[in-house]
């Protein structure tokens, strides 16, 4: 077998692998996990709460 | 409970310098479009077209762009992950680091040092400290990620994540070069091999640089500013592969018709042609968020921003597959039509995405729920519609135009046309240029105004980190 078979089979590889990611993400399997992640953004108001915040000279020192 | 709070600081400054570095990149960019109309304005050597010209690419693209990609990115993955930043000196590295190597790329390239890779012109010194930078930045995003206090790994972040990694290798690969001094190298690679690599190089800064990580923007942005999910997760999961699958292959479109073997030529053209299919799967994406709440289009300008900017998407991935068609690129290929289409995606996609993002983020950085005014945002955001539409349609014009003219012929097989007059022939478009340009820098001065009126006053604001479930006071 010369490198440009082992180069083809590679190619073939990613292929197969996009189309097994694909089928995946459309299945039943995902789609909970899927519903969840999606929900990430909302998971916390980001406007800013005058008394939960706190308005710092420049950076902070804690975490 | 008010024990920590995400690090706002470093996505502060890199969301201010994205202002200020768009208006210095555009400003650059309307002095050379100027330059072509007026050659008089080629003043000194150091302020020579074929020296601001690179200056004006790095500094929109690595200035302007990589600032709001750091800001994004920042800010995206610690309110996804629920965790403050990962290793907050090496993010305030990032800031300074990146910020010095723009600053010597303002120096060195109008003194003429460049190592000629379009794109990739900053000679080795500056190529280590990027490198350095990059690595750093990388660990913190990586970090806060593997720190995070959430399940799953949102898909905005996956679009961030492969843009850093993949800008790694490129640039790592395409800057292998051998310094000769302090201030000159020479690339690795020489012939067609450098070509290639270069241009692998060039057209994936452009899909991943340009591409990913504002895709990733767009996946938290737009979703946050419409106040509704993402249309199709697992759309977007797939977006995301078939993206990474492809991108790689596409590079050789930009070497059609040169010393690159013909079989590597119609790999890069069919792979530029599938890229259609994942482009126009996210952009739908995008815009499908906004089903059920189209009327937020009317009376929200940032949304405006967002959504044009995916049109914008749409727009170019669907003109640059034609592009990189053989035979349409016989036509297009070193006219202004490639300069438009650049434009269409920089100014379209890049520029609105972001600007839309920054109009989002500054508020918050301050404390405030919202901009100074909301009206300069809407005005602003027409005069660079304007812009964008006269620049584009402009190029348009002459790039078909010249490419007309370099293939005419008489019946005597003699060139119809000398290359002088069709310089001549394109004043007229490059003056609307202008125009465009100025429009479009016209409208980042208005934002800088309003962001300095928003800033004023204020306090940078420390938000709270949200608290585990279970864990609320």
């Amino acid at each position: 077998m010369d490198i440009n078979d082992a180069r083809a089979a590679l190619t073939v590889l990613g292929f197969v692998c996009f189309i097994g990611i694909a089928l995946w993400a459309y299945s039943g399997r995902a789609r909970k996990g899927f519903d969840e992640a999606a929900l990430l953004p909302f998971s916390e108001d980001d406007l800013p709460v005058p008394s939960a915040g706190r308005q710092t000279k420049e950076g902070n020192k804690n975490g | 409970m008010q024990s920590q709070t995400y690090n706002y600081k470093v996505v502060r400054q890199f969301a201010i310098m994205t202002v200020v570095w768009g208006i210095v990149g555009m400003l650059v960019g309307v002095i050379v479009a100027a330059q072509l109309v007026w050659p008089e304005l080629n003043a000194a050597e150091w302020l020579h077209f074929g020296r601001l010209r690179p200056l004006h690419t790095n500094a929109v693209i690595f200035a302007f762009g990589g600032c709001a990609l750091f800001a994004t990115s920042y800010y995206c993955v610690q309110r996804t992950c629920h965790t403050r930043l990962f290793a907050p000196g090496l993010a305030a590295f990032t800031f300074w680091g990146w910020q010095l190597v723009i600053l010597l790329a303002a120096i060195s390239l109008p003194l003429g040092f460049t190592s000629g890779k379009e794109y990739a012109e900053l000679e080795w010194p500056i190529d280590i400290l990027i490198t350095l930078v990059w690595v750093s930045y990388a660990i913190v995003f990586f970090g806060t990620v593997a720190t995070r206090k959430t399940t799953h790994i949102y898909v905005a972040n996956w679009f961030y994540g492969g843009f850093i990694l993949t800008v790694a290798l490129l640039h790592l690969v395409n800057s292998a070069e051998i310094p000769v001094s302090l201030t000159k190298s020479y690339s690795a690679y020489a012939g067609v091999q450098d070509a290639m690599i270069q241009w692998w190089y060039g057209h994936n800064a452009v899909g991943f640089f340009l591409t990913a990580g504002f895709l990733g923007m767009m996946y938290y942005f737009v979703p946050k500013q419409a106040g509704r999910p993402v249309y199709s997760y697992r759309l977007s999961v797939v977006h995301f592969w078939a993206l990474i699958f492809t991108y790689m292959w596409a590079g050789p479109h930009h070497l059609h018709y040169t010393a690159l073997p013909d079989w590597t030529q119609s790999i890069g053209m069919v792979f530029s042609l599938i890229l259609l299919a994942p482009s126009w799967g996210g952009m739908i994406n995008g815009i499908m968020t906004l089903s059920g709440a189209w009327h937020k289009l009317r009376t929200d300008p940032i949304l405006k921003f967002l959504i044009t900017s995916l049109s914008f998407y749409g727009m170019s991935t669907f003109e640059g597959p034609m592009m990189s068609i053989k035979t349409v690129n016989a036509l297009s290929h070193y006219t202004d039509w490639t300069v438009g289409h650049v434009h269409s995606g920089a100014l379209g996609w890049v520029a609105m995405v972001s600007i839309g993002a920054m109009y989002y983020l500054i508020p918050r950085m301050y404390g405030k729920t919202e901009m100074y005014s909301t009206k300069l945002i809407t005005t602003h955001f027409w005069i660079a519609t304007i812009g964008i539409v006269l620049y584009i349609a402009s190029m348009w014009i002459s790039g078909v135009m010249q490419g007309l003219m370099w293939r005419a012929t008489n019946p005597d097989g003699t060139l119809t046309y000398s290359f002088v007059e069709s310089v001549k022939a394109s004043y007229p478009f490059w003056t609307i240029r202008v125009v465009g340009g100025v429009l479009f820098l016209t409208g980042m001065l208005i934002m800088f105004y309003n962001m300095v009126k928003t800033i004023a006053g204020q306090k940078p604001y420390e938000a709270p980190v949200l608290a585990p479930a279970g864990a609320h006071a």
